[in-house]
C-alpha cells in the first residue's frame, strides 16, 4: 500500500505541476471529473482525439503556409479549429499560441504565422509528452490496485 | 406535464438531445456531459446531418429509407434520411428530439442557419435550440437569441452549462432562471420582452443576479445564461401556449 500511496502522491504532484506551469487549465480538471466507472477511459480517449486533431491541423497549416500565395483564410480556419479543441481539453498553452496565431493570419503576416506554427508544434509535443506521462502514472496506480486521486 | 399543440414535455422519460458539432473533440465532450446528465444523445457532425436526422432535409433519394448506424466505444452515430411520409417518421418516435445543441461555427451550414431552419419548420420549431460558440460576440449572441435560440453557451462547455439547459426541458428552469444569469429572449411573434436581461457588463465568469433593465442588450459575459427575471413569458410552456394562441 505504501507503493500505491507513493504513486498517488506522484500523480497528484505531477498533475498539480502541469496546472502550475500553465500547460493545463481547469477545463482539464472538469474532464477528469467526467470520468467514472461507466466511462473509465474518457480522458485518455478525448486526449487521443485531440492529438489526432492537432496533427491533422498542424499539417494543414504547414501545407497552406508553404504555398506561393498563402491562403490566410485557410490557415486561420485551421487555427480556429485548433483553438477550439485545445480550449475544450484545457490545453491552455496551445490555445494561447493559437490566439496569437490568428492575429498573424488576420495581418497576413507569413513570418509571424510560421513562428506561431513552430511554437504550436512545440507546445503540442510538450503537452503530448506530459499527458502520456500522466496517463502512465494513472495506469501504474490502477495496476497496483489503487484508485486515481481526485484533484481539486 | 404540460401538453399543448402536440408538444409534450416529458419529465419521466429520458431527454433526447441532438448535438451538432464539426469538432470530434467537442462532440466527444458534449456527448459525455449530456450522458452524465442522464440524457440520450445523438451526436452529428454537421447541420445537414442534423436536418437529415430530423427529416427536414430537402434531398429525397428515393421512397426508401436509408439508415446507417455506426457505433464505437465512445458514441453511436445514426445517419438517417427520411422521405417526407409521416408514417415512416412514426417508426422513429423513440428518436424524438427534445433539445438541439449546436456549435455556431461550422463549415457549410452554421449553427445559426440550422437554428433558422428548425424554427422555420412547423414540426420542429418548438424544440429548444442552444447555440455554443468559442467566441463571445455580442452581435452573434443577439442574432441567435432573436432567431429563437433558447440559450447561448460560450465554450468550453461545462457540466454546469449542461445542467442549466436540461432545466429548460423539464420546466425546473423557471426557478433557475430567476436566480442567476442573463438571457435575452425575444418571442417569435416579436413580443418585446423588456423585463429580462440586465444591461450590466461583467468581466468575471460568475452569473449575475437579476436586476431591472433599461436596455435590452445582453452583456458580454463568460457565459450568457438564463434570463434575469422570472417573467412568465420565459417559460417554455408559456411560449408554446403563446405560439398556439395565434
Amino acid at each position: 500500500m505504501d507503493v500505491v500511496n507513493q504513486m498517488q502522491r506522484q500523480f497528484v504532484d505531477y498533475s498539480t505541476s502541469l496546472h502550475r506551469e500553465g500547460i493545463l487549465d481547469d477545463q482539464f480538471t472538469q474532464l477528469q471529473k467526467l470520468q467514472d466507472e461507466n466511462s473509465p477511459d474518457f480522458v485518455v480517449e478525448v486526449a487521443s482525439l485531440f492529438f489526432e486533431d492537432c496533427e491533422k491541423l498542424i499539417n494543414n497549416m504547414a501545407r497552406a503556409l508553404e504555398q506561393q500565395g498563402v491562403d490566410f483564410k485557410q490557415v486561420d480556419a485551421s487555427v480556429h479549429q485548433l483553438k477550439g479543441s485545445s480550449s475544450s481539453i484545457g490545453a491552455v498553452q496551445v490555445k494561447n499560441v493559437c490566439i496569437a496565431f490568428r492575429s498573424f493570419c488576420e495581418a497576413q503576416n507569413r513570418e509571424g504565422c510560421l513562428r506561431c506554427l513552430q511554437q504550436v508544434t512545440h507546445e503540442y509535443s510538450l503537452l503530448k509528452n506530459k499527458l502520456q506521462t500522466l496517463f502512465r502514472l494513472e495506469q501504474q496506480i490502477l495496476a497496483a490496485g489503487g484508485s486515481i486521486p481526485v484533484i481539486e | 406535464m404540460a401538453s399543448n399543440g402536440g408538444v409534450t414535455w416529458r419529465r419521466t422519460e429520458e431527454v433526447h438531445v441532438l448535438a451538432v458539432d464539426d469538432s470530434l473533440v467537442d462532440r466527444k465532450v458534449i456527448e459525455r456531459l449530456l450522458r452524465i446528465s442522464s440524457c440520450k444523445v445523438t451526436a452529428v457532425d454537421s447541420g445537414l446531418r442534423a436536418l437529415q436526422f430530423l427529416g427536414l432535409d430537402e434531398e429525397k433519394s428515393s421512397n426508401g429509407l436509408n439508415v446507417s448506424l455506426s457505433s464505437s466505444s465512445s458514441f453511436s452515430r445514426i445517419s438517417v434520411s427520411l422521405p417526407s411520409d409521416s408514417h415512416l417518421r412514426l417508426l422513429f418516435q423513440d428518436l424524438k428530439v427534445d433539445l438541439i445543441i449546436t456549435d455556431y461555427c461550422m463549415p457549410e451550414m452554421t449553427g445559426y442557419e440550422l437554428l433558422k431552419k428548425v424554427k422555420e419548420s412547423s414540426a420542429f420549431r418548438e424544440i429548444p435550440v442552444v447555440i455554443m460558440s468559442s467566441e463571445n460576440v455580442l452581435a452573434r449572441i443577439d442574432r441567435c437569441l432573436e432567431e429563437g435560440a433558447e440559450d447561448f453557451i460560450v465554450k468550453p462547455v461545462k457540466l454546469s452549462d449542461v445542467k442549466r439547459i436540461k432545466d429548460y426541458m423539464t420546466g425546473e428552469g423557471e426557478k433557475e432562471r430567476s436566480s442567476k444569469g442573463i438571457n435575452k429572449r425575444k418571442q417569435r411573434d416579436s413580443f418585446d420582452d423588456l423585463s429580462s436581461s440586465p444591461p450590466s457588463i461583467l468581466s468575471s465568469p460568475s452569473p449575475i443576479s437579476s436586476s431591472s433593465s433599461s436596455s435590452p442588450s445582453p452583456p458580454s459575459v463568460q457565459s450568457a445564461s438564463a434570463p434575469s427575471s422570472p417573467s412568465p413569458l420565459d417559460s417554455p410552456t408559456r411560449r408554446v401556449k403563446m405560439a398556439s394562441s395565434k
